[in-house]
């Protein structure tokens, strides 16, 4: 078992550790923010420290106050209590446009009765920008987001990949300190959204030496591809903070485990330990284990083209999932294993084990 | 009863004549099914035939009742073509008078309608809870239900000169303010009246327009003011365009709230046409000034058209 119990539970407390080295800049801090609608508590006892260029990912399912932590930060929400600083500077009951902080929406608010290029010139054209040089910007905002030549076109003549990237030029042309983004990729199909990740998180690299990049979404592939850190939310609360390998691979407890990958949670002596399913290997007959072995019976194949999942039902009355790569098998060989036994192992440092805190609270 | 099989228990009794009669009708909806535009003009004949008979009919009517005269000695119409009714229209300066004062006050109803109408729908569709915004609705809906005479009356007896409005100035010692029986009192009387026709489609406008568009102005460093003038007044332009065309219309053509709180000089086009039609006798000259309200209401739509009202309505 690894020994990161302890520190991986100061992380997950509510006031973050700062960060290692004390002369980074912090981009944003939120100190014990609470907000609520009406009798619903949208977020609770919230405090999140972001570094200045950093790519910081508020991962949660949906009403898990990721957007409203979003929001607060914007300035569109005030918070019932606690306050907001963007560069050392207390911001909480400053109104939107006095931050300097630009959001791209989830719809991406363009405004339908301007052209591309008055949407993405608007922030400049507001604080009295003169119009050549308002052009001149948002012409290279729309380079920088390669969408050149559509200046001239309305909002609804672009397809929803157009829009998006119409959004953040409309954002990053007023050279905000930090740039928050509320699900911007959510509306768009699988393989545009890898495609934008890619180029979201190429554009954040130019940019992080002037603009911080708060980024919401409830897909933790996404989370994982772009993040510098992520801040697991869950219930109003933060649940923890990490960089992707932090969370993946020490998750401190069964809901971030869940959340973030597919969990397989095995009890022993009464503990409750953690391992993912690509660190499973299935042995062929004869074959000698790793540290930990146990046998059992594969339920369900899933074949999903470059791996295969198994479902595996063990003797203890548990359940894991394994994924295998389909380095030398085939979809009907893979197919052919359900009903099959099976010895499962796996090395004692990829089982983690997990904060325990939260089940004893609930009892 | 199965009809695809034809095994019903009439079907037994009777052979030949439903199953006959059965076929034909589905024969009958085949071809409909197949023939969209016959299935159009069987539907729409009824309708379209009425629509021409009375509407179109009467429109067409009037034109040319417009270019005949009335014999002055016997009263009968003289069919023959002239346009000598115009010519008095353009000629005579008190008929001028009456078509630009209706041209006028439907003018400053309609804007004094946009202005009040924009604050109102504003708030109550952005800044009121639920709760408040229904209440609003309904506050906004109820005068409609009401009688139009009664409601014309009631400021009658507002702006008269022992009125409520000359009793309560008096009272906070600003002295009377004789307006009744005015042109201001028709203006204000048209204003009441007519708000609810350019409040509602600004409400619906206002509905229409996302949070985000306001939260990304503010965002972007705009103010309330420049979000409002830049971001929110044109997306609910049409709207307002949409309403306008309501209360011009309606007051362009409205001949009662004048007789009522107008004063002696206070006659629109609408009591022109009246009183030629019933005292004078001069159905001619009536469908005449008629046509003036309908050719400022058609310029007046091909410019609503371009502020895109019809996409708001």
């Amino acid at each position: 078992m690894i020994s990161g119990g302890g520190t991986t539970a100061d992380v997950s407390s509510s006031h973050p550790s700062p960060p290692a080295d004390a002369s980074t800049d912090l981009a944003v801090r939120v100190v014990g923010m609470r907000k609520t609608y009406g009798d619903v508590v949208a977020v609770e006892h919230l405090s999140l420290e972001v570094r200045a260029g950093e790519f910081f990912t508020l991962l949660g399912p949906s009403g898990s106050g990721k957007t409203t932590t979003l929001r607060v930060i914007a300035g569109f929400e005030l918070p019932d209590s606690g306050h907001v600083e963007l560069h050392g500077v207390e911001v909480t009951r400053s109104p939107p446009y006095e931050r300097p902080v630009n959001t791209v929406f989830q719809d991406y608010a363009l405004f339908p009765h301007m052209s591309v290029l008055e949407n993405v010139a608007y922030g400049l054209r507001v604080k009295g920008v003169g119009k050549r040089e308002r052009s001149q910007r948002a012409g290279e905002a729309l380079a920088m987001v390669r969408l050149p030549g559509v200046e001239g076109r309305r909002p609804i003549q672009l397809s929803g990949g157009q829009r998006q990237r119409v959004a953040l030029a409309r954002a990053i042309v007023n050279r905000p300190r930090v740039l928050l983004l509320d699900e911007p990729l959510g509306a768009l199909d699988l393989k545009l959204r890898e495609e934008m990740q890619f180029e979201l998180k190429a554009i954040q690299r130019e940019l992080s030496e002037r603009i911080t990049f708060i980024y919401v979404t409830h897909d933790q592939d996404e989370a994982l591809t772009m993040s510098d850190r992520i801040a697991v939310f869950s219930n109003g609360r933060i649940e923890q903070i990490g960089t992707p390998g932090e969370i993946y691979e020490r998750p401190v407890n069964e809901f971030v485990a869940g959340f973030v990958g597919t969990s397989n949670i095995l009890v022993r002596d009464g503990k409750r330990y953690l391992v993912r399913p690509e660190r499973i290997r299935m042995l062929a007959a004869g074959e000698a284990g790793d540290s930990r072995t146990v046998g059992g019976v594969v339920r369900e194949v899933a074949y999903l083209g470059g791996v295969t999942r198994y479902t595996v039902a063990l003797e203890e009355d548990e359940t894991l999932t394994v994924l295998r790569q389909n380095l030398e098998t085939s979809a009907a060989s893979v197919l052919e294993e359900r009903g099959r036994e099976v010895r499962l192992t796996w090395r004692e440092q990829d089982a983690s084990l997990l904060d325990t805190n939260q089940e004893e609270e609930a009892n | 009863m199965d009809r695809s099989h034809g095994i019903g228990p009439d079907g037994a009794a009777i052979v030949a004549s439903p199953s006959a009669s059965r076929t034909a009708r589905i024969r009958a909806s085949a071809v409909l099914f197949r023939r969209p535009w016959l299935r159009a003009v069987l539907l729409l004949s009824a309708p379209g035939a009425w629509f021409v008979a009375i509407y179109l009919a009467a429109l067409v009517l009037l034109f040319v009742s417009a270019l005949w005269s009335v014999d002055a000695f016997t009263g009968k119409l003289v069919h023959h073509w002239t346009f000598a009714n115009f010519e008095q229209l353009f000629k005579v300066p008190a008929y001028r008078t009456i078509a630009l004062r209706t041209i006028g006050i439907a003018a400053a109803v309609t804007l004094t309608d946009a202005v009040l109408a924009l604050p109102f729908a504003f708030f109550a569709v952005r800044v009121a809870p639920k709760r408040l915004q229904s209440l609003l609705f309904i506050a906004v809906l109820i005068p409609l239900w009401s009688s139009y005479l009664v409601r014309v009356y009631v400021w009658r007896l507002i702006l008269s000169k022992d009125g409520v409005l000359n009793w309560a100035l008096e009272h906070i010692g600003l002295g009377a303010l004789n307006i009744g029986y005015s042109n201001w009192a028709i203006w204000i009387v048209f204003s009441y009246i007519w708000l609810p026709f350019m409040i509602l489609p600004i409400w619906s406008a206002f509905e229409r327009l996302p949070d985000s568009y306001i939260e990304a102005s503010a965002d972007l460093g705009a103010r309330g003011w420049q979000t409002f003038r830049t971001v929110v007044f044109p997306l609910v332009l049409p709207g307002i365009a949409a309403g306008s065309i309501f209360t011009f219309a309606l007051t362009l053509g409205d001949f009662i709230t004048p007789t009522l709180v107008g004063g002696a000089g206070s006659d629109f086009i609408g009591n022109v046409v009246f009183q030629n039609v019933g005292v004078a006798n001069n159905v001619p000259f009536a469908a005449a000034f008629a046509v003036v309200p309908l050719v400022v209401m058609g310029i007046y739509l091909l410019g609503a058209r371009r502020l895109g009202a019809f996409e708001a309505l």
